[in-house]
């Protein structure tokens, strides 16, 4: 029952999107934030599509995982589109007592629905493709420079690290305890709000006791491997940027210098 | 009337995913009530996932699983009834104890199946006793307790529900041959003086040859064997092929009869190696 939780979303592959340099994904990831915002007009805005449209293919990661990401998230796109079709002035198309609906809000309800989708569809694409493994890793790099300011960059990262690698086995330890709890005839399932939340108690407790436990045999692990954080560390997976690492930043750029174009000059276009 | 039965039981883990896995395939099983049986296997042989259907765990992919001649997933919401009825004490129990006292946690079953306040405490009274656990730590915190105890705790836990049947699945892992060896006799203890079914899954021959009656080998998802013990180990070569260990003695009697010592190769246990090998040497 837990186990169908997916957390972090990875979703192992091995296409050319894979095996792109985490730090390159990050950073490119951030460069289509950037475009979607930009992008003013609905033409600019296809440019964003179209870079979905090429980049989910070649990832290999099936449309329904985008679809999936998107769920959530249909409640706020919802509101933000009508938010923007009702409340921005402009020529009024329709008109009911007092909710109008004019060309301009049509017009930003769609661009910002759009947006969001593109949004969340862009950026879950980089959990897809990367494991979380190489995205702390990714960050970790990315963040050197703020050691000098004495930022702990190192420590955090290792912190997610920790916490990403416990994320599986603390929810196999929650389904242990659980089937335990319910063979002794643990009820769960039904009862009032008190009464679930009292249920809880005979697993979260074991489950705090074995957090514990494991954090302990853990640092104790950690300590007898001599580890300490910070400084003169090296890695046994050095990060390289590669020729996909190239392609992929000329793709965005492309993209990127298209949706500014397309700002400017589109609009004669249409 | 059999107490457990199987029809076509299979589970499939991950149904309509990219990690789909058969974990038990087309299981018909008939185990009698009264029964000490000893459950063997590889990790990841289907064991584990085999007796968490018979308390309503899980639920079968398809098939079904009769107890006591009823079908538990007739009534999905009466599956607690089940749970009472067979009790499942899970590998390493001791990381499922949470009360403030080994009183309190060992009335956990059976306050939850609605008894009375005398009645739990006849049945912890009588669970505690049977795993040797003595007044003083009946007011403890389970977690001042030794590892051992703390099994203990967690096995009384179950047994207080007084379950027709009690299934332990490895229930002497990481213990030291004294705590095994005290374990394994608490339970068949118990077993002698509540007549009731015991399947017990355990990774040493030694231990399900010396204390159950009949044997059921899980092999790859499937039932590879359900016999008496000694049908189970005339087929010691074969199980020995499977890569788990048959009982020392056993190996030690195979050799011998490869030798060319006439040496029964289905011997499991020292007395009868022991009489064989006395008579071979008396014939002289």
């Amino acid at each position: 029952m837990l186990k169908d939780i997916t957390i972090g979303q990875y979703f192992p592959g091995n296409s050319p999107v894979h095996r792109l340099d985490p730090r390159m994904k990050l950073v490119l990831t951030t460069v289509y934030i950037v475009m979607l915002f930009i992008a003013s007009t609905p033409l600019s805005l296809v440019v964003g599509i179209l870079f979905l449209a090429v980049v989910y293919p070649v990832s290999r990661v099936p449309v329904g995982m985008m679809i999936r990401s998107i769920k959530p998230i249909i409640p706020i796109i919802l509101l933000t589109g009508i938010l923007n079709m009702f409340f921005i002035d402009g020529d009024i198309l329709w008109q009911w007592w007092f909710l109008k609906i004019t060309d301009r809000g049509l017009t930003m309800a769609v661009l910002m629905s759009v947006r969001i989708i593109c949004l969340i569809a862009g950026t879950s694409l980089l959990t897809y493709t990367t494991s979380p493994i190489a995205l702390t890793d990714g960050l970790e790099q990315l963040f050197g420079p703020l050691k000098r300011f004495r930022v702990p960059v190192h420590e955090v990262a290792m912190m997610m690290t920790i916490a990403l690698r416990f994320i599986p086995t603390l929810i196999e330890e929650t389904d242990k305890i659980m089937s335990a709890q319910k063979a002794r005839g643990a009820d769960l399932e039904s009862g009032g709000i008190m009464q679930r939340v009292r249920a809880l108690i005979p697993i979260l407790i074991p489950l705090f006791v074995s957090a514990f436990r494991r954090a302990e045999e853990l640092a104790l692990a950690m300590e007898c491997r001599c580890y300490h954080g910070g400084e003169n560390r090296t890695r046994m997976h050095v990060l390289r940027m590669g020729a996909i690492d190239a392609v992929s930043l000329i793709f965005t750029g492309a993209c990127l210098a298209g949706v500014i174009l397309v700002n400017i000059y589109g609009a004669g276009w249409l | 009337m059999a107490i457990i039965r199987t029809e076509n039981l299979n589970y499939i883990y991950g149904v309509g995913t990219a990690f789909e896995k058969s974990a038990v395939t087309n299981i018909n099983l008939e185990i009698e009530q009264g029964e000490f049986v000893g459950i063997i296997g590889h990790t990841g042989s289907g064991k584990s996932t085999l007796i968490q259907h018979f308390n309503g765990l899980l639920r079968p992919t398809s098939g079904k699983v009769y107890i006591d001649g009823q079908d538990i997933w007739e009534k999905p919401k009466e599956i607690r009834k089940f749970r009472f009825k067979v009790g499942l004490v899970f590998q390493y129990p001791e990381y499922q104890l949470f009360e403030e006292t080994v009183y309190k946690d060992i009335a956990f079953g059976p306050t939850n199946m609605g008894l009375t306040k005398d009645e739990v405490d006849e049945r912890v009274l009588e669970a505690a006793g049977l795993v040797g656990l003595k007044d003083k730590h009946m007011r403890k915190s389970p977690f001042e307790l030794s590892g051992g105890q703390k099994r203990r705790v967690a096995i009384a836990g179950v047994m207080a529900m007084r379950p027709d049947v009690l299934i332990l699945d490895e229930p002497t892992a990481g213990l030291d041959p004294r705590g095994r060896d005290m374990i394994l006799g608490e339970i068949q203890r118990y077993h002698i003086q509540n007549k009731n079914t015991v399947l017990l899954v355990s990774h040493s021959m030694e231990d399900i040859a010396r204390y159950a009656h009949k044997v059921l080998v899980m092999n790859r998802s499937e039932v590879f064997l359900y016999d008496n013990v000694e049908a189970v180990f005339a087929h010691a070569r074969e199980i020995a092929d499977m890569g788990l260990a048959v009982p020392q003695i056993t190996r030690i009697c195979i050799a011998l009869r490869d030798m060319g010592y006439n040496i029964s190769p289905e011997t499991y246990t020292v007395e009868s190696a022991k009489e064989q090998i006395l008579a071979l040497l008396g014939g002289r």
